[in-house]
């Protein structure tokens, strides 16, 4: 098994930096190419959720990304240093209530992510993500998600 | 791949040619200026999408409050896209049933519904 830890800021800009490692961890783990684009919307929901989390909870607390790959499995794990949110159910009706039920004399208040249920992100991962979890220990929550993967044997690696 | 920003007006229309990457750093622009269209006046709205490279949820929850801020001037907001990759997301969380989306910013002007 070869592993890859990175340990950012959580700052939303570390976030494109975080998916663009793990899509060249991923590439390297060998998944196919069809799959890559779903590691890296994937990476990026857990990542900017983690950094949401953090940023409310424990601002100086780092947003942590582990990348492992076996001889079959690519895995990413995500994790923060909050406590669990449910992913929000992805119902477009509620979304289109949601809209209409609050545009009136107020609708020029600030809306924007608050737009979306929270736990959209985690939701979103769930719709992508065939091999997908999401545990607390205490300390934070990790998102665990797996893709399959053929490792390439690459010249003088170990 | 930063996110790149631009407006122009075509009849009671304003098209929003977005490209690069919204995500949870850069969706706070397009925010930003979909705020200034509708704070100007602008309530029909045409995001087109063509050009853009990576859209994640903090994306679709700026378009959501785009969308509802048009409708509260009983505007209209119409999505240009016809990249599978960002089209997925769309399918993925339902959205497709909210947003009118086009293949072409010709589509979207000449659309009624």
């Amino acid at each position: 098994m070869s592993t890859v830890h990175v340990s950012f800021t959580a700052l939303p800009a570390h976030v494109r930096t975080a998916r663009l490692v793990a899509l060249a961890v991923a590439r390297r783990a060998g998944v196919p190419d069809e799959l890559l684009d779903e590691v890296r919307l994937a990476v990026g929901e857990a990542c900017s959720r983690a950094v949401g989390i953090n940023v409310g909870v424990a601002p100086e607390e780092p947003v942590t990304m582990l990348l492992s790959d076996d001889l079959s499995r690519f895995t990413v794990e995500v994790l923060d240093v909050g406590s669990m949110d449910g992913a929000a159910p992805l119902d477009p009706g509620s979304i289109e209530e949601t809209i209409n039920a609050e545009s009136g004399a107020d609708a020029d208040a600030a809306v924007g992510v608050e737009a979306l249920p929270p736990g959209f992100g985690l939701a979103v991962i769930s719709g992508l993500v065939e091999d997908v979890e999401v545990v607390a220990d205490g300390k934070g929550t990790h998102v665990r998600m797996a893709w399959p993967s053929t490792t390439v044997t690459v010249p003088g690696a170990q | 791949m930063d996110l790149s920003l631009s407006t122009k007006t075509e009849g009671d229309h304003t098209v929003v040619t977005v490209g690069g990457e919204i995500d949870v750093y850069t969706a706070p622009k397009l925010r930003e200026q979909l705020i200034d269209l509708v704070s100007a006046g602008s309530y029909h709205l045409i995001v087109d999408m063509e050009k853009v490279d990576f859209l994640d949820s903090t994306g679709l929850g700026v378009l959501v409050g785009g969308l509802k801020r048009v409708r509260a001037h009983d505007g209209t907001l119409r999505l240009v896209c016809t990249e599978e990759r960002i089209l997925k997301i769309f399918r993925i969380t339902g959205l497709t049933k909210v947003f009118p989306i086009h293949a072409s910013v010709d589509e979207a002007l000449a659309a009624t519904d």
